[in-house]
């Protein structure tokens, strides 16, 4: 094949696109996170790695602790309620399940931001759900909902709800329905069909899932701030505000390498399940 | 599971996720400030929004870089799917898995990096800067959907025209472009919707000089309740209704003729 005009722009256009704005970026974070902090020039020489001890100071320790433990507590509700939802949508007629999921990702077309504010209505002093309370006569002065965790942990979840449930829905899709009914024929009862054939095969799907609702969840800073009041909640917030407000950048860029550690232990799990249900004959590895 | 209780859980699920937009919608027409006292129908807030110029620019400056990051993410993302779907180059592999970093990438990470590079080379933050950043987000998406169509068709009918001697570029206009369309669509729709949506990266890449919509909205609902952003989501909501519902629509007749 000759080297046509056209063949040869594309291709310099996807290179010099990635390697300007994906390649080079990132490579240039984890630079900046070596670097001494500066007033004037954001990050100057010399190399150090005090960003990377500043981490471990207990007042940072404790909100990537705390925004770990947000994030997982977000993670495992979307988990628990996107699984069952999932396995029922899979098992619907294509024309309801096409619905279903038409219902699921209509929210996700109004901004998330908008999203999050109409939270606050909910949960807030004079929310709906204090109201309700209210009239109903089950409390008698408004619960402290808002600006909570559990605020933040509602917000997340909400949010990130749709994003669990589409891998698992496609993961339930791929099961071999055959191996539950081989499954039930030798004699397996509702359990164990779901925890030695259900549960692994789907595994997966669940990895996914978490995945992408998991990480993104540490960096909501918007949600952090409407919901959780104006405490640094996530590690969202912490770079943000290293960024925007205090102009440590080496030390927001150390916090977000960080980051891209934990996903690349993430996807390597990710990768380990998937080689496992393979070898178990179960899906082929199209999830993501 | 029994019936009833498949349906409960649906509808749990369903109500979570209607309810705070559903509260969005009916304030947006309560006359008082503060719903909960419903104090009758008005058309107030909406005439407000109107009358709010920072807002209503705000939100024109987000469709504008909707659009336009859209289209660009579009044409760009067709065009990156057709080369690695078609030709080998050195780099391929590095290609992939730098699109699948920008897919999977916390948007908080992809924020930081969008704004050293921006600062590197020296771009001045705002319309040029938040372009770019949001074509670059949304290409993995445009990338996928293309490459799964292109995946999708018969080799052949390339072959054929390669060998009649049709140039690669009307190959491209005449044989993969009416092929792909659908997903070319698809791709346009959700570039736009990503970048509609987008709050942390626009807030990091954005400057003084052009303020959109996530920026505008965050000031304003961080001291407190905002009737003229309910009114703002619902005029969104009834938006993107309508074009899924137009697409939806427009899919539908494609596959049936």
């Amino acid at each position: 094949m000759s080297q046509s005009p056209f063949r040869r722009f594309i291709i310099i256009l996807t290179l010099a696109w990635l390697a300007l704005f994906v390649l080079a970026p990132h490579f240039l974070v984890v630079l900046t996170s070596v670097m001494t902090p500066d007033a004037e020039h954001l990050a100057v020489w010399p190399v150090t790695l005090d960003a990377y001890a500043r981490i471990w100071e207990p007042l940072y320790a404790d909100v990537f602790w705390q925004s770990l433990a947000l994030s997982a507590k977000a993670t495992l509700i979307c988990l628990l309620l996107g699984y069952p939802f999932a396995y029922i949508v899979a098992k619907m007629s294509p024309a309801w399940r096409a619905f279903m999921m038409f219902l699921m990702i209509i929210p996700f077309w109004t901004n998330s931001l908008i999203r999050t504010y109409a939270i606050k209505l909910l949960l807030g002093n004079k929310g709906l759900f204090n109201w309700v309370l209210e009239a109903i006569g089950v409390i008698d002065a408004p619960i402290q909902m808002i600006y909570t965790e559990f605020a933040v942990v509602f917000g997340l979840t909400y949010i990130l709800l749709p994003f669990m449930a589409l891998p698992l829905i496609s993961s339930f899709d791929k099961l071999d329905k055959d191996l539950i009914e081989a499954g039930h024929d030798l004699g397996a009862g509702f359990w164990q069909r779901f925890y030695h054939i259900v549960l692994p095969l789907t595994m997966p799907g669940v990895v996914a899932g978490c995945l992408i609702v998991f990480l993104p969840a540490m960096g909501m800073f918007y949600v952090a701030d409407l919901l959780g009041g104006a405490k640094n909640l996530l590690l969202g917030n912490i770079i943000k505000n290293q960024f925007l407000v205090v102009r440590d950048w080496p030390f927001g860029s150390a916090f977000s390498v960080t980051l891209i550690v934990i996903m690349g232990l993430m996807l390597w799990l990710y990768y380990a399940a998937n080689k496992k249900v393979q070898r178990m004959g179960g899906l082929d590895d199209q999830n993501l | 599971m029994t019936r009833i209780f498949k349906t409960g859980f649906l509808g749990l699920i369903f109500l979570y996720l209607y309810l705070p937009i559903l509260v969005l919608v009916v304030n947006s027409f309560n006359e008082s400030k503060y719903g909960y006292d419903w104090k009758g129908f008005s058309w107030r807030w909406y005439e407000k929004l109107w009358n709010n110029d920072a807002l209503m620019d705000a939100f024109g400056n987000s469709l504008l870089i909707a659009c336009l990051s859209a289209t660009a993410a579009t044409v760009i993302g067709a065009l990156m799917a057709l080369a690695i779907y078609r030709y080998k180059f050195p780099l391929k592999k590095t290609a992939g898995s730098l699109l699948f970093v920008v897919m999977m990438s916390p948007d908080i990470v992809l924020a930081i990096t969008f704004l050293v590079i921006f600062i590197a080379l020296g771009i001045q933050l705002g319309f040029w800067s938040l372009l770019i950043a949001h074509i670059t987000f949304c290409l993995p998406f445009v990338v996928i959907t293309v490459y799964a169509q292109l995946k999708g068709f018969d080799d052949n009918l390339l072959e054929a025209a390669q060998d009649l001697g049709a140039s690669e570029s009307r190959i491209f206009r005449l044989i993969i472009l009416p092929i792909i369309l659908p997903a070319i669509i698809s791709g346009w729709l959700l570039s736009f919707t990503l970048s509609l949506d987008d709050v942390i990266i626009s807030s990091f890449v954005t400057g003084p000089g052009f303020e959109i919509l996530p920026i505008r909205v965050f000031s304003m609902v961080k001291v407190g309740i905002s009737p003229e952003v309910n009114v703002l989501a619902t005029v969104l909501l009834v938006i993107s209704l309508t074009l899924v519902t137009v697409v939806t629509l427009l899919m539908k007749r494609k596959t049936e003729a």
